[in-house]
């Protein structure tokens, strides 16, 4: 039996200024009919390049410079545009990562999916209709018949990718691509939809090539896997085999990166590292990484000094705390109660404690970091930091003690620095601002000592944000908070935009600096594995109410309440690994 | 040596794509020709056309040196009261720059400050500045200019008056274009203001004013320049406009403008040369500033890659 899609030695090459880029090399892929092959990898391993040589949509200047390209017996390279044209869509199509740009805003689901059946079949208007909505019903609309005539807004982000897979499935493909199909969407909806693709692959016959990020994912429900590196095959072949006893060198330190639900670990290791930084000596005199754990430890010390009598009282405590947003400021004649991000939030924190804030998206964590931070302005209920009522944000002053304590580490690393400075200029703002040293040499000095201690080569402090990697750039942002002698971190998301590795080693970075300077940290987090290896205790959100608050240990065995244990049990894991088989 | 300057070039990507577009590099170095050349008239000119000493009635009108009626002396010809054509071209080119240089100085620094005012704050002070741009926007530049000469005219004493006419010009034509920086910086800071790196100088309690000019300021100077070096072509233009209605630099001071207007009263007597060459010259600068903008725009621009 020939597989439905074969790759054999396939190279994609893009030219670029700084000469040519392999994007693939030399690839061997094989793909059944029934089967979902995972492809994954980290940014920049290839594995979206992959999807679009096979789909033909290769972006310009990429192109492919040698091997071949099978589905069952027709050869892709082969083809010419108009033949490839009439191929895509019906024999193979895709799915795409984000449910509210695949589809076109302007057209009733109805239009869209009957006008890709007649443009591939030869039907009537009539038949084309009643197709979409069998296949809409098959996808798991509910009322199929009616909804058809909505459009794409009126959908939820999980119904929407549903009319996306639809959409896929009206020609009735052999072959399905799906590109991060889930990463939009929340976990409870995930669960979901890779449970139909389940389905579909099952049903239908359908081969499909799943590409993510999530190991999580690939664990759950591909049949075979292919780990990707560099846009090189490290390791391929059946799923539980190859993640749960990984032979690669490369697999082994992935797999050690993941964080896993049901286990804490102290550290990470085994971590993969290949930011290749300059390894030149150069370096500013006098400053080492303990210089500035000195300076940093010192300036601890004299905060619990001065906090002594205080010692017990709770580093933050937040008290029935509710923001509200207004789509219109409330006027003098009309009366609107505006959205409410949070509702009657209770919580605190002991001082070195690490908080977990977990929920999905629209729970809130987000605004609950902004208004601690004074980014936005509570409408009632009170935060105390250190027992004294912390001002919301537009009545802090600019040079309220706290707005030194409180430090923030941001999600996306490319938008936290300023592009336009130098990482010295990027470091020395909070130290000239807060006046924590004075004298350029000194200031210079502290900020040398400062990259040392978050593992980056002294020479950072010359160049700019976009000669970093994601994970270096985090590492300059941990910098930024540290480097304002904080005694409180907000993390909002601070590993969500990161590869898995990068993700071990910041937190890695984040569990040592907490440890050896006795930082209180608010972790925000979606990722409750990650939080397991990070937090003390949980609290759990959900549409700006917070339904848990337990210890992580206690919390990870036994959640009480229902929407807890929904949550942990949607989470994709690689439980399915370490079962006995 | 040779492979450290292409890794140089290499690495800066505006450098890269410039010296790969043919018609940017020929737009430059018109650019540079026109405008260094206007910049060294006092050493190239041959006569001072400010100096009244220098040139003589009795050479009035001469046709460009290669033709029959031409004068070695001329190599463009000379217009009405002597002066070496050349010589004015060069100084009026000079006096053409510098009132563009200026004026679009001036809308420069008026725009990005309320652009960036309207987009930080946003409210009532975005809705303010934002209306007054419209309304200027629904003014032809020229009227504002006109308006703005007029009242200048009206309220300066007569003998002060050709003396300021430059600062007229400049503030008349600046106030004319400040509204495109404006939108651009307020459309830009839109944008940048939610970027994390901002809130977290927000957080910090920097005062909002420098984090519009430290922070914000330097994030938007791409699309700024673009607007800039488009402008100055229609600064240029401006002015010759404003001159040749008569309403711009005083006839006694050679711009493009007036040396237009002077050459158009000659035009039907035979004498094409006055006014065609400072034309040409206009032209040229106008068209090299102009594909130079274009350049800009498209480099800076990624989703035209």
């Amino acid at each position: 039996m020939t597989a439905l899609l074969t790759i054999r030695d396939l190279s994609v090459r893009f030219p670029t200024r700084f000469g040519e880029f392999t994007a693939i090399e030399s690839l061997d892929l094989t793909v059944n009919a029934g089967e979902l092959h995972g492809l994954v990898g980290e940014s920049g391993a290839g594995k979206s390049t992959i999807g679009a040589a096979v789909i033909g949509l290769l972006q310009y200047p990429g192109y492919i410079a040698s091997g071949e390209l099978y589905l069952q017996d027709t050869n892709l390279r082969e083809l010419d545009d108009t033949d490839f044209h009439a191929l895509r869509g019906s024999r193979i199509s895709m799915i795409f990562q984000d449910p509210q740009t695949s589809l076109n805003p302007l057209m009733t689901i109805a239009d869209q999916l009957i006008g890709t059946i007649t443009q591939h079949s030869n039907v009537s208007d009539s038949e084309a209709r009643q197709r979409a909505i069998d296949l809409l019903n098959e996808t798991g609309i509910i009322d199929a018949e009616t909804r058809i005539d909505d459009y794409p807004h009126q959908f939820s982000g999980g119904m929407r990718q549903r009319v996306v897979i639809a959409l896929a499935l009206c020609t009735d493909p052999e072959l399905i691509i799906a590109d991060e199909p889930t990463t939009a969407l929340d976990v409870s909806v995930q669960k979901q939809i890779l449970a139909l693709l389940r389905e579909l692959a099952q049903t239908r016959q359908v081969g499909f090539i799943l590409i993510t990020h999530d190991i999580g994912v690939i664990a759950e429900i591909t049949d075979r896997v292919t780990v990707l590196r560099h846009g090189r095959v490290m390791e391929t072949g059946d799923t539980l085999s190859v993640l749960g006893n990984p032979q690669n060198e490369y697999t082994q330190a992935l797999m050690a990166a993941v964080p896993r639900l049901h286990t804490r670990l102290e550290r990470f290791v085994n971590i993969v590292t290949d930011d290749d930084d300059d390894s030149s000596s150069w370096s500013v005199e006098g400053a080492s990484s303990d210089y500035a754990a000195n300076w940093l430890n010192r300036d601890i010390t004299d905060n619990k000094r001065s906090n002594t009598s205080t010692a017990d009282t709770p580093v933050l405590s937040v008290n029935d705390l509710t923001v509200r947003f207004y789509k219109n400021r409330p006027g003098w004649f009309k009366r609107d109660p505006g959205f409410k991000a949070l509702s009657d939030i209770n919580f605190s924190m002991q001082r070195g404690e690490v908080l977990g804030i977990v929920g999905e998206s629209g729970s809130g964590k987000s605004t609950l970091a902004k208004a601690i931070v004074g980014l936005v302005d509570p409408s009632s209920g009170s935060i105390h930091f250190n027992g004294e009522p912390l001002p919301p944000g537009s009545k802090r002053s600019r040079h309220h003690a706290a707005r030194r304590e409180i430090q923030m580490i941001f999600q996306d690393p490319f938008s936290s620095l300023n592009n336009r400075h130098t990482v010295e200029h990027i470091l020395s703002e909070p130290v000239r601002f807060y006046q924590l040293a004075s004298g350029s040499a000194n200031i210079k000095k502290l900020i040398a000592s400062i990259l040392e201690l978050v593992e980056m080569s002294q020479t950072a402090l010359l160049k700019y944000p976009h000669q970093f990697s994601g994970g270096q750039r985090q590492r300059i942002a941990v910098a930024r908070a540290l480097i304002a002698r904080p005694s409180f971190l907000v993390c909002d998301e601070p590993t969500s935009a990161l590869d898995v590795s990068i993700q071990a080693q910041i937190l890695n970075l984040l569990k040592d600096l907490q440890q050896t300077f006795d930082l209180s940290i608010l972790f925000i987090s979606h990722n409750l594995a990650v939080v397991r290896q990070m937090a003390n205790s949980v609290v759990v959100l959900k549409e700006g109410e917070l339904v848990e608050t337990a210890e992580t240990e206690a919390f990870f065995k036994a959640p009480k309440a229902t929407y807890s244990q929904q949550l942990l049990a949607e989470t994709p894991s690689l439980d399915v690994l370490d079962r006995p088989t | 040596m040779v492979t450290a300057l292409k890794r140089y070039v290499l690495e800066r990507e505006l450098l890269y794509l410039f010296l790969n577009s043919k018609v940017a590099i020929i737009a430059a170095i018109i650019a540079t020709l026109t405008i260094g050349s206007a910049l060294l008239a006092p050493w190239i000119a041959s006569t001072d056309p400010y100096d009244l000493k220098s040139f003589d009635l009795l050479d009035s009108l001469y046709a460009p040196a290669w033709t029959d009626e031409g004068d070695e002396r001329f190599l463009l010809g000379t217009d009405d009261q002597g002066r070496d054509l050349l010589s004015a071209i060069l100084y009026g080119t000079r006096l053409s720059l510098l009132v563009g240089v200026l004026s679009i100085t001036f809308a420069g620094l008026l725009g990005v400050t309320t652009g960036l005012l309207a987009g930080y704050y946003g409210g009532w002070l975005d809705t303010i500045i934002m209306r007054i741009a419209d309304v200027q926007l629904s003014l032809p530049a020229i009227l504002t200019a006109l308006l703005i000469d007029g009242i200048a005219r009206g309220i300066l004493p007569r003998e002060s008056h050709d003396n300021l006419m430059i600062v007229v010009l400049t503030v008349a034509i600046g106030l004319s274009l400040w509204v495109n920086f404006a939108r651009t910086a307020r459309a830009s800071t839109l944008v940048e203001r939610n970027r994390e790196y901002v809130q977290a100088a927000v957080i910090m309690g920097m005062h909002p004013i420098r984090i519009m000019f430290t922070q914000i300021l330097p994030n938007i100077m791409g699309p700024i320049m673009v607007i800039l070096t488009v402008d100055l072509a229609v600064a240029i233009l401006l002015e010759a406009t404003l001159s040749f209605l008569g309403v711009g630099v005083p006839p006694n001071q050679p711009s493009l403008g007036t040396l237009i207007r002077t050459g158009t009263e000659y035009l039907f007597s035979g004498e094409w040369w006055i006014v065609l060459f400072p034309s040409l010259m206009l032209i040229i600068l106008i068209i090299a500033v102009n594909v130079l903008g274009d350049f800009l725009r498209d480099a800076l621009n990624p989703r035209l890659r």
